[in-house]
């Protein structure tokens, strides 16, 4: 049922911030939203109702380091996409690697 | 130019890209709360910055603008990729916004939840906005590169 919830809550929360995303112009601005703490409001509401702020506040560190590891995937993603003009979709996709390997090396030196 | 919002930006999307979003942000955020019951808070916390969203919305932005070029009789494949990039490089610098998020969640979080939920969004809106002007400022510096003039003469239709 928690799962269903969190499902249901990340949904609402990821659609409102594309949707702002769509709307807002000019679409420089808009871009910003690619990186939105919408899944991270989602998640952080519901953990405060289910494990407590102690809890949390053990999360936040290492969604720090896991926004730094999405600014390196979208340094990749834009770089791939105007030197090599592969699709999105594989830049994506091959930008997740970066994303991986940035945000567990972060939390590996800085977290223990 | 003045940020403004723009409702037909909302009826480029079909629906079943709005369903897709969905299913994807659900995915993420039980995604992250999966792994951080299994491998612990400070394992999960990395999930709270998956890059799942912004990975959609770049194809998805792609998707559009080829489309716009391809309705006019033009190949629009150099033009989705020009636009999905400048999306990239905004969601790089909203990246700085986001760390600030779970900084200030991180400093406020045993104080009182909801205030650190709050002040954190406050927060992450004012170093976005921040974001965008710096980053508009430094282009005006430098001057447009080459492959980013149209772009960034307006001529782009959607992204500057």
């Amino acid at each position: 049922m928690e799962y269903a919830i969190r499902f249901v809550a990340g949904g609402l929360v990821v659609s409102a911030f594309a949707v702002l995303g769509d709307m807002l112009r000019p679409k420089s601005f808009a871009g910003l939203f690619g990186a939105a703490p919408s899944v991270a409001l989602a998640t952080l509401l519901l953990t405060f109702w289910t494990e407590g702020a102690p809890y949390v506040a053990s999360e936040a560190p290492a969604m720090v380091c896991g926004a730094i590891a999405l600014a390196a995937c979208a340094v990749v993603v834009c770089q791939i996409l105007m030197r090599l003009r592969w699709s999105a979709l594989a830049a994506t996709a091959t930008a997740l690697i970066a994303w991986f390997g940035v945000a567990f090396g972060l939390k590996y030196v800085l977290l223990g | 130019m003045l940020v403004h919002f723009n409702i037909r930006g909302l009826k480029e999307g079909r629906w079943s890209e709005h369903a897709v979003r969905f299913i994807l942000g659900g995915a993420a955020t039980v995604l992250a709360g999966a792994i951080a019951s299994l491998a612990g808070p400070s394992t999960g916390g990395l999930f709270l910055a998956f890059p799942a969203i912004f990975c959609a919305s770049a194809t998805l932005i792609e998707k559009h603008e080829r489309k716009r070029k391809q309705s006019k009789g033009l190949p629009g494949s150099q033009r989705g990729q020009q636009a999905a990039a400048l999306d990239s490089a905004g969601a790089a610098w909203g990246s700085v916004a986001l760390a600030t998020f779970g900084v200030c969640v991180w400093l406020l979080a045993e104080r009182s939840p909801v205030l650190s939920l709050v002040t954190a969004s406050i927060v992450w809106l004012v170093v976005a906005c921040a974001m965008w002007w710096l980053r508009r400022l430094l282009r005006v510096t430098h001057g447009p590169r080459a492959g980013q003039v149209g772009l960034a003469a307006g001529r782009g239709p959607q992204h500057q």
